[in-house]
This record gives C-alpha cells, sequence and structure tokens, in this order.
C-alpha cells in the first residue's frame, strides 16, 4: 500500500465567475477503518485563501502548522495579506527543500487575488506547481474526479452552480473509492461573502 | 535557548529531517510514492541562422495520469536566455528557478548582458553536486555576446554542445524528424516549422508527451515565446449543453453564510440607494 493511501482522501477545487469552491470528503481512516467522520482537510489561511492538504493527515496537519506560521510572520512584517499566488509559491519552496525526504502531501490551493481573481493550484509531494484556469483534484480519489470534473465543469458558473456543480463531482467520485467518502465538505469563496456547506453523503 | 531550538525559516539548501521517518515508513509497508510529477517530455532546440529555436510540448504526467494537459516546459532563464526542462517536475522548475535568479544577481553585478555558458556552468555543477538526483534533462539555448548557443544538460551533469538537440521521453522520436530534415542556415519560419513538426512527432508516436506545441524563438537582441504555437489535440468531446444541476440537488446538512467585510460596504451602500 502506498502512503497516499494510509489515511484517504479527496480534494477539488473549481473556479467560477469571479468566485471559486473547494471541498474535500470527510473520512480519516487507517486503511481500510475509519476512525473520524468529521475530518477537516481544508484549512482557511486568509479570507479569501484555502488549502486543502490531501495524503497523510499527520503531515496534513504539520505542514498546515508551518504555513500558518509563516503567513503570520509575512501579515507582521508586510501588515497585509498573501496572494494566493504568493503562497503557492511559499507553499512550494516548503515541500521543495524536503524533496529528498518528502511530506506525504498534496496541497489543493484555492484563492480570489486582486481584483477578486480567482486562483487554483495543486502540486505534488515534492512542490511541482500545477496552475489550472479550471478544476484541479487531488488525493486517493483523484482519477475518478478527474473524469468527473472533465465532464461536468462549465466555465463561468455564478456561485450557487458552481456549489452544486463541484458537490456532485466529489460525491459522484467518493462512491468509487473505498477509502474516501463519508459525505464532503465545501467552500465557496465569492467576494462578498464564504459560504460553508456539509454534505449528506454515503455512509459505507 | 539554542540555536536549535528556535524555529526560523531557513536560509536554503535541502532539509533531510523526515529521511529517517520515511524510510521506517517504507519498512512497515507503507510504501513511498514512486511517481513524482514528471514531465514525460519532448524537448527540442535547434541552431537557425539568426539564432535559437526552442520546442516543447505540454502535458505533464503523474505515473499513468495526465496531470497536467497544457503546462509550461520552456522556462525563463534570462531575456536572452530560455531553457527546455524534462524529468521530475519539481526538479526542473525549481534548478532553473534558482538558476535563473543567480544570473540576475550576477547581471546586476556586471551589468552586463548573461552569457549562456554561464548559465551551462551553473546548471552543470548543480545538478552534478547532486549527482543525478536530482533529475532534471534540460535543453538550454539563448543568444548572447558570442552568438547563438544550445547545449543539453543531463541529469549527472554531463553537458553537450549541438546544432541540434532533443530530450525527455520523446528524443528518439523528435531526433528522427532532426537528422532527416536538419540543415544549416535555416531561415526563421523553416526554423519553427521543423521544430514543430519534430514536436508533434514525439505529441503522436510518445505517450509520454502530448498536447500543444510551445515554441520560443531566441535572436540577437529579440526573443519571442509563442505559447500555444500549434493546438493539434483540442477537446472533441465537450457537449454542447454540458451537466446542469438544479438549485438545491445536493443533499446539504449544515450552511454557515460568513459575510466578508466588503460586503458591509455594499449594504451601506445599498441603504442610501433607497428611496
Amino acid at each position: 500500500m502506498s502512503i497516499f493511501e494510509y489515511n484517504g482522501s479527496a480534494l477539488v477545487a473549481m473556479v467560477g465567475k469571479n468566485c471559486f469552491a473547494i471541498a474535500s470528503d470527510r473520512r480519516l481512516g487507517v486503511q481500510l477503518q475509519t476512525i473520524a467522520t468529521d475530518f477537516q482537510r481544508i484549512s482557511k489561511i486568509h479570507e479569501k485563501l484555502y488549502i486543502g492538504l490531501a495524503g497523510l493527515a499527520t503531515d496534513a496537519q504539520t505542514l498546515y502548522q508551518r504555513l500558518v506560521f509563516r503567513h503570520k510572520l509575512y501579515q507582521l512584517r508586510e501588515e497585509r495579506d498573501m496572494k494566493p499566488e504568493t503562497f503557492a509559491n511559499l507553499v512550494s519552496a516548503i515541500l521543495y527543500e524536503k524533496r529528498f525526504g518528502p511530506y506525504f502531501c498534496q496541497p489543493v490551493i484555492a484563492g480570489l487575488g486582486d481584483n477578486d481573481e480567482p486562483f487554483i493550484c495543486t502540486m505534488d509531494s515534492i512542490g511541482a506547481k500545477e496552475l489550472a484556469k479550471d478544476f484541479v483534484v487531488g488525493g486517493t480519489a483523484s482519477e475518478s474526479l478527474y473524469g468527473a470534473c472533465e465532464s461536468m465543469y462549465k466555465p463561468d458558473m455564478e456561485a450557487e452552480e458552481l456549489f452544486e456543480t463541484i458537490s456532485q463531482a466529489l460525491l459522484a467520485s467518493v462512491d468509487r473509492d473505498c477509502l474516501s467518502g463519508w459525505g464532503g465538505h465545501v467552500f465557496v469563496v465569492t467576494p462578498t461573502e464564504v459560504i460553508e456547506r456539509t454534505l449528506k453523503g454515503r455512509m459505507d | 535557548m539554542t540555536k536549535a531550538a528556535i524555529h526560523v525559516p531557513p536560509k536554503g539548501g535541502f532539509s533531510f529531517d523526515l529521511c529517517r521517518r520515511n524510510e521506517m515508513l517504507a519498512q512497515n509497508g507503507l510504501k513511498p510514492p514512486c511517481s513524482f510529477k514528471k514531465t514525460g517530455t519532448t524537448i527540442v532546440g535547434l541552431i537557425f541562422q539568426d539564432g535559437v529555436i526552442l520546442g516543447a510540448d505540454t502535458r505533464a504526467t503523474e505515473g499513468p495520469i495526465v496531470a497536467d494537459k497544457n503546462c509550461e516546459k520552456i522556462h525563463y532563464m534570462a531575456p536572452n536566455i530560455y531553457c527546455c526542462g524534462a524529468g521530475t517536475a519539481a526538479d526542473t522548475e525549481a534548478v532553473t528557478d534558482m538558476v535563473s535568479s543567480q544570473l540576475q544577481l550576477h547581471r546586476y553585478h556586471t551589468g552586463r548582458e548573461s552569457r549562456v555558458v554561464t548559465a551551462l556552468s551553473l546548471l552543470k555543477s548543480h545538478l552534478f553536486n547532486y549527482q543525478g538526483h536530482v533529475s532534471a534533462a534540460l535543453v538550454l539555448g539563448g543568444v548572447d555576446v558570442t552568438g547563438p548557443h544550445l547545449h543539453t544538460i543531463y541529469p549527472h551533469g554531463s553537458t553537450d554542445t549541438l546544432p541540434f538537440a532533443t530530450m525527455g521521453s520523446g528524443s528518439l522520436a523528435a531526433m528522427a524528424v532532426f537528422e532527416s530534415k536538419y540543415k544549416e542556415g535555416l531561415t526563421r519560419d523553416e526554423g519553427i516549422q521543423l521544430v514543430s513538426e519534430a514536436i508533434c512527432s514525439g505529441i503522436f508516436n510518445d505517450l509520454g508527451s502530448g498536447s500543444n506545441v510551445d515554441v520560443c524563438v531566441i535572436t540577437k537582441g529579440h526573443k519571442e515565446y509563442l505559447r500555444n504555437h500549434q493546438q493539434p489535440n483540442p477537446r472533441t468531446y465537450v457537449s454542447s449543453k454540458g451537466y446542469s444541476f438544479v438549485k438545491g440537488h445536493t443533499e446539504v446538512l449544515t450552511t454557515k453564510i460568513t459575510p466578508l467585510k466588503e460586503k458591509v460596504e455594499v449594504i451601506e451602500g445599498g441603504d442610501a440607494m433607497e428611496e
């Protein structure tokens, strides 16, 4: 078994019209045994910047703490929040530093930049950035998520439609992955508000 | 407090903190990932009458999965030097970024244009230091005060100086095209045509390469980055309407709406508008 499949995860982010959505499953398992069904994989960096960390949960939490630490130092020095692009570079640098002994994490970053331009990005566990204009996926369900998103995604969706699309793509994908599921957690971020929803899903 | 107890952001270089833990995990049967994001790639370069042309496909893979259908593999090194990267994506990206900033500092210090051999030495010494563990295979091209230059750099740090070069998993397919059609003193259009043809040969005959053709033309004092110069593989499977979901279709357990600061300003403006 690969270390990436130890805890199980599904992560996806999508871009809409002046908004973005980021969603994850809620299962934390140890191989095939479920430990928790309300696990948080998506964390807030600041109001308009979120990061989801797929992969080994212990590394996800450690990495998250380091990232929050670095972001707070940046806020103190610069007296402003990080732009999503800057933050993506920071995550990439932190991961690449451990090139030969990596964190087993695949980050998915989503944020609103200047002029509320949405930004999404993913990386592998050693910090190779992949910028996309439409959607990015990660975790053990990533293969089925690629398929679901590739067919369900449409450009320039409004917040409500984006929520339905990302939720359906997530729920459809985790049903084909044993290691992730147990409902979902979705953030839809528009320039004016953050809509945070938990989804009902299969419990097997 | 000892210096080690203060967790300050590191100054640079690799950290091997997690190596022992990762080895322990591997011994307990949890395999470390063998598939980092790769650019299983076709990258090429050639020298034509006024300078250098670089070319690349745009597919990035993670094992057998296409991770990115339109990534950029021609990296900026200096205004007059560009570099195509194949191998582990993180390594090509990091090594080119690192050398590009060293070159920028060198230019500030000397006030002169960077030379291609400078970039070449910096790249090969880094790669040789890591004995092939930093797996970046590069095609470096540029025009400087001494004329046009084209080099290939292997992950172990060896280099070649060539009039035409290919690298990556599609290098054989691309080299077949170059070997049969390359000649000295090509014009700009002939050069771009030949580079595109070589990349297309990689795209269609090598499974690790795919999608579009990127081209970069560098001449004395001028460069042109032709992103997606050719798009021979457009999407054909898009439904005209796409899926649409009715609002409220997904079963929601809880909803929390947090207005952001700007929202407050909008409401204030809205109140004033009434009447």
